[in-house]
């Protein structure tokens, strides 16, 4: 067993391809789960790969890399659309676990809580993935993760980063958490809206997910059409709009706890994206 | 090219000031590198998986969970640890003093995690707001101080510790508290040399399964495995317990278990092997049987029988009976009655078990943290058929106990692994093993019916509790005697029936938790008491105060004090708050809609020490020839402060400071047996004990100098100077003959309470005194989501002398987040909630501001008048809380913990 720590990307893809073995970032995921005695082939640490490591804006959006961390992103210059992602970087665990933890890892984590899903697939956000074999590929978030702890990734592949396309101008956001505690908790569910309102106050543009009530996070987007054209104040969610979802009954809370509470909290991320 | 690290390949980084270099494998956390590799146990190790931040180090300034962080990341960078921030930043400095002077650190074990959190806030902002420390210390859990006093602490709030001689009423700062703010206290894990023998257990995945043990040999060949442990390893009982009667665990189950986590084997093994080693392997068939889940389900015709001969799965009952309440609830002009349910409870302390073992010149030698040594090494004798003079137990110091670390965990299979092996062992609980197999707070099920009469005087209560005491007994039979003592609350109730029982379960062993039962009977009576209130239409504080047991009023058990009786004046000191926060919670109610502020009270007592049984404490203390005075400090600290207040105790009594003295701890070769740290009796037991210690050895100084009893004594060096109205007078130490603990003069006092048995119906004198506490509690609900935040506590507790008012308030702080826990979060599921990110427990933004009242109602039997105080700070908070939760949404709740989904779905249900 073996542990590598490249500093440059093809290395990194050249140990991939000799795979399969455990891709590690923050750390923060991996030894949680880490199961006495049972340990992978190798590890990969992307950590020391400079180029993962920044938050880059090209003339086709941001990019986040695969080693930029909740705090770095937090630290980042962004626009207003990625006030719920930011949001969602400070309700990650502690302090600890944002200057550790990646917002790919979260991703390639594919836990039903993770707390930055919903806030990017409300920025159209798709996960950039390189391997040796086969180059390039760019697969939407909200195909990449395909269930509970599973992704769209090959043994043999590097998530290198996630790109977002450019957001309107106007475009406003925010994100709702529910948890039991102030800290370190895990969701019982959670919203980000994405809100873009026209110069009457109405609503233009939304894009609305929810994650922790379905095995993948999930946008809204029978509701997202039904806002166009709303004043925020005046929205009101139905269980249509919750089509979508499909909550389990856990530790935290019922499933038809999640579908009752998730309605408001969804109302409560878009008026506060719109006047945010 | 790629940078691969083998086993051999090292790495180089700054550790603190020093460059050090190290050849991690490949994986491994840099918590264990920093603790293992390079000697720095002052990271401390909570969970190993970023839930409790006690690991906390400075990765080129930024705060990181070491346990979360692959060693190799760290290679050319600059780690920063507790020790190494004390030794040179000015900074951690200034903060570990201020820890200090707030009693910010209870336990410690939290402590570097906490203190190296705020040094990196401070370094970006010097003068924080509370939120924003709260923010920044949000990744590090402390069980044992409510976090008030380290934010105070970070934001440089006002000190309240008192420098000076320590006298009685003083708040000297923890005697015991600078080794806890430099990272240099050496608790259960951090004895044992680098690199000895470790044990793995091997435990039951299933709650009920009968098993076979395959091939041990296989395993014992292999290259680093020293030895095998399992049931025919036990040269004596194989069985431990806390009370005689019922000594029925097994260190190593035979043929069938009987809970998820009992142990059925271990492997003493080198390090290397263990970490490499999946249990899986281990050659262990199972068959898994149908488990008895809860109380209900054990009871039932055909169910399992646990333990041959508790018929129907009971354990064991108790009861008290006085009056006639039957026909008093018959005649009764109201009453209400409920069934009131509480789940399992983890102590959730940050330090797990853990420990260490080495047979020296033929004697085994035991380092574990506990909170009772001497009962380890009763219980170790019989398990080893060892002679009590062949063991030597060493306490270490405890990071959180809460009557958990009273049972024995480690200590067997480190005994045994050391005997087997004749070789140094270590271990440590992981936290699943730790959250699986040690005891908890017993799950209730309680129904309870009360009356008042048309005045609103208590008129009949009947109450009946069952306990799922889990699969063995521990301290169930303590919580089953206990409860019905104490179900009345501290009210005069002239007609009672109270009957308990507890029930075997294939759950985790029910032990010894902050309370013994009496916060599950809380809840009940001190719910129903506002409904009672509510439906004379009197004020719930009057209610109370109406009913409050007063001085010769008999208890439930017919008890009378004719001095001492606290309630009172703890309940009356609560009318201003009372007033003042329901009127702004009525104003933000009204330009509120979805969030709701509700206030709520409730009572508490808990009777100190033993119930009706002897409960003796010894301290022995001395002065060598050369002026040391010592005190043999048995009254093992687990944060509470006993190590602080024994000391004031005892000091005050010889008349000498704090400061002159040296402690000696718990060492079962040294120090004589001040009993098991439980049941809040270290203050008044110990405490007596050491009082009677020290004026002890006064009198001999005294009368070997022919002073009166007012002289003013000086020790300094090898003579004593003694100062009356006749002048100085001097005894030379050094023509005194010295016994052979080196002492020239010694003492060595008891002290048991008074107590009388209880007869059949539960009438008699079960503790010497009680203590005392009335809690206010004022809550935000937010309605549409269920979410109960709550938003102030005032706190009086009744502690007959705070012999040191700062250690009062901690303790009040952190029984206050105890009993918030137990009452809005934290609920332990076998197989479900076995972690610190499943299991919740308070973090630092879920306690708001803590007002404590101290109401000093000397008690005679306690020292300087002092009542025990540690469980009683958590019994009112969980009613009060549902109380206040009933008050904002006018839902009472009767199922804790009220989680957001319990809340909501009330709330719904209440709609019409």
């Amino acid at each position: 067993m073996s542990f590598y720590r490249p500093d440059h990307l093809s290395d990194a893809l050249e140990i991939a391809a000799q795979g399969p073995g455990k891709i590690v970032a923050g750390g923060t995921d991996l030894y949680p789960s880490a199961k006495q005695g049972q340990r992978p082939e190798f590890y990969l640490d992307i950590t020391a790969v400079q180029e993962l490591r920044r938050v880059r804006f090209t003339q086709t959006g941001t990019h986040i890399g695969a080693g930029v961390t909740w705090s770095a992103l937090v630290a980042a210059d962004l626009p207003p659309a990625f006030d719920a992602l930011k949001a969602a970087a400070l309700e990650i665990g502690s302090v600890q676990i944002q200057n550790a933890g990646t917002v790919v890892g979260n991703l390639c984590n594919a836990s039903p809580a993770a707390d930055g899903v919903p806030a990017l697939l409300a920025l159209d956000a798709a996960v950039e993935i390189l391997s040796t074999a086969r180059g390039t590929r760019i697969v939407p978030l909200d195909r990449f993760i395909t269930n509970v702890r599973q992704t769209d990734l090959a043994g043999d592949e590097i998530v290198t980063g996630i790109r977002i396309p450019p957001q309107p101008g106007n475009m406003r956001s925010a994100f709702e958490k529910l948890g039991s505690r102030r800290y370190l908790v895990i969701s019982i569910c959670m919203t980000a809206a994405n809100i873009a309102c026209d110069d009457q106050g109405c609503i233009e543009e939304a894009r609305i997910a929810v994650g922790a009530c379905s095995p993948v996070a999930q946008r809204l987007s029978t509701l997202e059409g039904r806002l166009i054209g709303q004043r925020p104040a005046d929205i009101e969610v139905t269980p249509e709009d919750l089509a979508p979802l499909c909550p389990i009954n856990d530790v935290r809370g019922s499933a038809a706890y999640r579908m009752d509470v998730v309605a408001e909290q969804v109302a409560r991320a878009v008026r506060k994206a719109a006047v945010s | 090219m790629n940078k691969q690290f083998d086993h051999a390949a090292a790495l180089s980084f700054r550790l603190n000031d020093t460059t050090v270099s190290a050849a991690p494998y490949p994986g491994q956390r840099l918590s264990d590198l920093l603790r293992e590799g390079l000697g720095s146990r002052d990271v401390k190790v909570g969970c190993d998986a970023g839930d409790c931040g006690a690991c906390t180090v400075l990765l080129d300034g930024d705060p990181v969970c070491a346990c979360l962080t692959p060693a190799h990341q760290v290679q050319g960078r600059r780690v920063e640890t507790l020790a190494g921030l004390y030794e040179s930043d000015a900074q951690a400095q200034a903060l570990a003093q201020r820890f200090l002077d707030h009693g910010a650190a209870q336990c410690g074990i939290c402590t570097p995690g906490m203190i190296v959190s705020a040094v990196a806030l401070l370094r970006r902002d010097p003068s924080p707001a509370d939120d924003d420390v709260k923010t920044a210390l949000g990744g590090v859990l402390c069980r044992c101080t409510g976090y008030r006093k380290i934010i105070d602490a970070v934001i440089n709030a006002p000190g309240t510790a008192q420098s000076g001689d320590g006298t009685v009423g003083s708040s000297v700062p923890h005697l015991d508290g600078m080794p806890k703010v430099t990272g240099a206290m050496a608790y259960g894990d951090d004895i044992a040399p680098q690199g000895c023998l470790e044990i793995l257990v091997i435990r039951s995945p299933f709650a009920r399964a009968s098993f076979v043990l395959g091939d041990m040999d296989s395993l014992t060949d292999q290259p680093g495995v020293a030895a095998v442990l399992t049931a025919a390893d036990i040269p004596g009982q194989n069985a431990f317990g806390v009370i005689p009667q019922f000594i029925d665990q097994p260190v190593f189950a035979e043929g069938k278990v009987r809970f998820r986590g009992e142990a059925v084997a271990a492997i003493v093994a080198e390090p290397a092997f263990l970490a490499a080693f999946d249990p899986k392997r281990f050659p262990v068939t199972w068959t898994e049987l149908p488990a008895s889940s809860d109380v209900t389900a054990a009871q039932q015709e055909g169910a399992p029988e646990l333990h041959p001969g508790r018929t129907h799965n009971v354990m064991c009952g108790g009861f008290v009976s006085r009056g006639d309440p039957q026909t008093t609830l018959a005649r009764a002009a109201v009453t209400v009655e409920g069934r009131f349910q509480s789940g399992f409870v983890e102590h959730g302390y940050i330090e797990p078990e853990a420990g260490f073992a080495e047979m020296t010149g033929g004697r085994l030698v035991l380092h574990a943290c506990t909170q009772a040594p001497v009962m380890d090494l009763e219980g170790l004798a019989g398990i080893l058929a060892m002679d009590r003079s062949e063991i030597r137990v060493v306490p270490t110091a405890v990071g959180g106990g809460f009557g958990s670390k009273l049972d024995l965990t480690v200590q067997p299979y480190l005994a045994l692994g050391a005997l087997k092996t004749g070789r140094p062992v270590r271990m440590r609980y992981s936290r699943t093993e730790s959250m699986q197999s040690s005891t908890k707070r017993h799950p209730s099920d309680i129904t309870l019916r009360i009356g008042a009469d048309a005045q609103g005087r208590i008129c009949g209560f009947d109450f009946h509790g069952t306990f799922d005491t889990g699969a063995y007994a521990s301290w169930g039979p303590t919580v089953a005697n206990r409860v019905p003592v104490h179900a009345s609350g501290p009210y005069k109730v002239a007609d009672y029936r109270a009957a308990s029982k507890g029930v075997h379960t294939n759950n985790p062993p029910a032990g010894a938790f902050r309370g013994f039962g009496v916060p599950q009977s809380a809840i009940a009576q001190e719910s129903l008491f506002d409904e009672l209130a509510e439906k004379l239409g009197m004020d719930a504080l009057e209610f109370r105060i109406l009913n409050a047991l007063e001085n010769g009023a008999p208890t439930v058990c017919g008890q009378v004090f004719d001095q001492g009786v606290g309630i009172k004046p703890c309940l009356e000191a609560l009318r201003p708050a009372w007033a003042a926060e329901r009127a702004a919670a009525a104003a933000f109610n009204d330009s509120n809609g979805v969030r709701r502020r509700g206030v709520g009270v409730a009572g508490g007592w808990y009777g100190c020490g033993n119930t009706s049984l002897p409960n003796p404490s010894t301290i022995k203390s001395g002065i060598r020839a050369d002026g040391t005075i010592v005190l043999h400090q048995g009254a093992v600290d687990i944060g509470q402060g006993s190590n602080t207040v024994i000391t004031q105790i005892f000091a005050e009594a010889l008349g000498v400071p704090v400061g002159a003295i040296t402690r000696v701890g718990g060492d079962t070769d040294v120090t004589p047996d001040a009993g098991k740290t439980s049941a809040s009796r270290q203050t008044y037991v110990s405490g007596n004990a050491a009082r009677l210690s020290g004026e002890a050895l006064r009198a001999q100084i005294l009368e070997k100098i022919n002073v009166g009893i007012d002289a003013r004594l000086t020790i300094d060096g090898p003579e004593i100077t003694a100062e009356d109205s006749a002048g100085l007078h001097t005894l030379s130490l050094a023509g005194l003959a010295a016994d052979e603990d080196g002492f020239v003069l010694h003492a060595c006092e008891s002290y048991d309470p008074p107590t009388k048995p209880l007869d059949a119906q539960g009438q008699g004198a079960p503790y010497a005194q009680f203590g005392y506490a009335a809690h206010l509690a004022v809550v935000e609900v937010d309605t549409a989501m269920g979410t109960v935040t709550p938003v102030k506590f005032v706190a009086a507790h009744d502690v007959g002398k705070a012999i040191n008012p700062m250690l009062v308030e901690g303790q009040v702080h952190g029984g206050i987040a105890q009993g918030l826990g137990m009452a809005l979060m934290e609920e332990y599921l076998p197989g479900r909630t076995e972690n610190l990110h499943d299991y919740l427990i308070p973090t630092i933004g879920d306690i708001p501001p803590i007002e404590t009242i101290i109401i000093e109602e000397p008690d005679a039997h306690g020292p300087h008048g002092a009542k025990g105080l540690g469980e009683h700070v958590l019994i009112p908070t969980a009613p009060a809380l549902l109380n206040a939760i009933k008050a904002a949404t006018g839902v009472r709740h009767r199922q804790v913990p009220a989680t957001p989904a319990r809340v909501r779905t009330e709330i719904l249900k209440a709609q019409p």
